[in-house]
């Protein structure tokens, strides 16, 4: 916690290594401290950016802070900004978004958690050699996959629906998904299977009674996983949601792509903002839980 | 599991095999299925119809033609040019500093947390939201250019976005901005899962630290940084939304990159020319993932 409380003050002044460091330290942290504000210049140019009103944005520069903040390029970005003829914000999209990514996240951990599960504790060789193909496939471009995956959902009957983009996250959600399970589930002790076996218990009643109450962080690092790429997701969006389930990162792309005459650029930032509020959210609260989603594809693979 | 009674192997086990089954359906028919008709049909003319049986391929089959009509496009040459550029400098450079970044996080420093969540969170936001910021930010006229220009420095001239010969470059800086965490997150689990007693007796040689972290860290890292690699380059392949909404492909096609060309071939009526497209970037992934296979199969074979 007092980790968290000091990312505030990570500033030049705030963390000046103390004199009695040795010049090797000095110049770690003078290194880590110089790169840590690279990193943080686009998020600072961005809120402030969206506090300033276009005046401002013409005298000043982009690095400059506000003196007058004011919240009306927040509000003006969420409820009024246009696409096109349509004047409705970014609201919409937002609540689109929020539309695809539940439905979303619970099916391809559904899908992913049971199929990480048969491989783990009920392999059988066709569906290894499944996951095989299914990881080396997970590097394969999406472009590949665009247009047979437009006439799979035309002929199941939901292109241009949420249940296209549902199936669509479910499929590209399931490699790394069925990864992180299948070895999560491998890493428990056999014991606690055969012991349940030998009681009697089921594939499914071994999946709900004993192995998912245990696991918990694992089923937390897919939702923190699956949340922030299906949010941040937009060709998807785009192509199989069709026009009135677009996500809000579509909405934003095309916000910014069609203010017409004065571009507002405070009202572009907010919007940017908004969008990226929701897994930027999920990131800081959920630090290590997301660090280990990603690097538990990597690096245990 | 059970290897005492087997009645009919088929049927051993059923509830997993049905429980497995939509994850073999999307096997075979998403990631195999739809593979090879992409590769088949850019053999074929077909232009908004898809086809599917023998038959129908058989009388639209064109051989090579639409591979020899993608490398006579000039904008399809300026897409594979930008995506040789962006790759090679995206995956270098997020190698370089991500391992740098790691080598630093590694020294047992204070506030390490803070420091990772610094780096790591623009990772968590999307391209559409990292274009837009960066588009801003290298705004000639709002952004840095005229910060530095107000500065007194009249002359200083920072136009890569609106320029050229420049604006796929920035699609690598943010590009870097967004992705880099990442290899240094990856790149730190690999430094840590290395056992303390080899910095011990390197330590006890003699060895300097930067010796030992170019002669024996590396190359025991290996097997993670190919995976690390196949991960950063074939991502790189895919790059479309961060040039969408950083340039729109511009200033004029000089910022085009594949995906986009096959984007607009596959649904506006030049469907074999998209696959055509799309099967040049399959081939390249292959040969991304070449290494990664070698790893992770001489992995097992080992073992």
């Amino acid at each position: 916690m007092t980790a968290m409380s000091s990312a505030s003050t990570v500033t030049p002044n705030g963390a000046k290594p103390k004199p009695m460091f040795a010049p090797g330290r000095v110049l770690i942290y003078t290194l880590l401290i110089v790169t840590s504000i690279y990193y943080l210049i686009p998020l600072y140019v961005m809120v402030i950016t969206s506090l300033k009103d276009l005046d401002q944005i013409r005298e000043g520069n982009i690095f400059i802070p506000t003196m007058k903040p004011t919240f009306d390029a927040w509000i003006k970005a969420w409820s009024a900004a246009c696409t096109g003829l349509n004047c409705t914000g970014l609201a919409p999209g937002f609540w689109n978004s929020v539309f695809i990514t539940i439905p979303s996240v619970i099916v391809s951990i559904a899908v992913a958690s049971i199929s990480g599960y048969t491989l783990a504790n009920w392999p059988f060789k066709f569906a290894e050699w499944c996951f095989t193909i299914l990881l080396v496939g997970s590097f394969i471009p999406y472009q590949v996959f665009l247009y047979p995956l437009v006439i799979i959902t035309r002929e199941m009957g939901i292109y241009s629906t949420l249940y296209a983009v549902i199936f669509v996250h479910t499929v590209f959600g399931l490699p790394i998904l069925t990864l992180l399970f299948r070895n999560y589930f491998a890493s428990l002790p056999e014991e606690l299977f055969k012991a349940a076996r030998v009681d009697g218990a089921g594939y499914w009643r071994i999946f709900f009674n004993v192995l998912m109450p245990m696991s918990l962080p694992i089923f937390s690092v897919a939702v923190i996983l699956q949340v922030t790429g299906i949010w941040n997701d937009f060709l998807f969006g785009v192509i199989y949601a069709g026009p009135t389930n677009y996500p809000m990162t579509v909405q934003l792309n095309n916000i910014v792509n069609s203010l017409q005459g004065v571009k507002e650029y405070n009202v572009e930032m907010a919007a940017t903002i908004l969008t990226g509020l929701v897994p930027l959210t999920i990131y800081f609260l959920s630090g290590k839980y997301f660090v280990r989603g990603i690097a538990a594809g990597a690096v245990k693979g | 599991m059970s290897e005492v009674k087997r009645p009919n192997p088929l049927f051993r086990n059923l509830t997993a095999k049905l429980a497995a089954s939509p994850m073999i359906f999307i096997v075979l028919v998403v990631f195999i299925g739809s593979t090879i008709w992409t590769v088949a049909s850019s053999f074929t003319g077909i232009k908004t119809l898809p086809i599917f049986t023998p038959q129908e391929f058989y009388d639209n089959w064109v051989g090579w033609d639409q591979y020899v009509r993608l490398w006579n496009t000039p904008r399809w040459i300026t897409s594979i040019t930008n995506l040789a550029i962006y790759g090679v400098l995206y995956s270098g450079f997020a190698f370089i500093i991500g391992f740098l970044l790691a080598v630093l996080m590694d020294q047992k420093i204070r506030a390490e947390g803070v420091f990772r969540t610094i780096y790591l969170y623009p990772f968590a936001l999307s391209f559409i939201v990292t274009g837009k910021v960066w588009a801003w930010i290298l705004n000639p006229a709002f952004g840095l250019e005229k910060t530095v220009r107000d500065l007194g420095w009249a002359s200083f001239s920072f136009d890569w976005l609106t320029n050229r010969d420049m604006s796929i470059y920035t699609v690598v800086i943010a590009g870097l901005w967004q992705g880099s965490g990442l290899v240094m997150a990856l790149m730190l689990a690999g430094l840590r899962s290395i056992d303390d007693e080899i910095w011990h007796a390197a330590r006890v040689d003699g060895i300097p630290k930067w010796r030992t972290y170019l002669q024996i860290v590396v190359p025991m890292m290996r097997p993670v940084m190919i995976t690390i690699f196949v991960i950063v380059a074939s991502g790189s392949v895919r790059v479309y939304d961060l040039v969408l909404a950083l340039t729109q492909g511009g200033p004029g096609n000089s910022s085009q990159v594949p995906s986009m060309y096959i984007y607009e071939k596959l649904f506006v009526g030049a469907l074999a020319q998209g696959t055509a497209a799309s099967s040049v970037l399959l081939l390249a992934t292959a040969i991304i993932l070449v290494p990664w296979i070698i790893v992770e199969f001489g992995k097992k074979s080992r073992s």
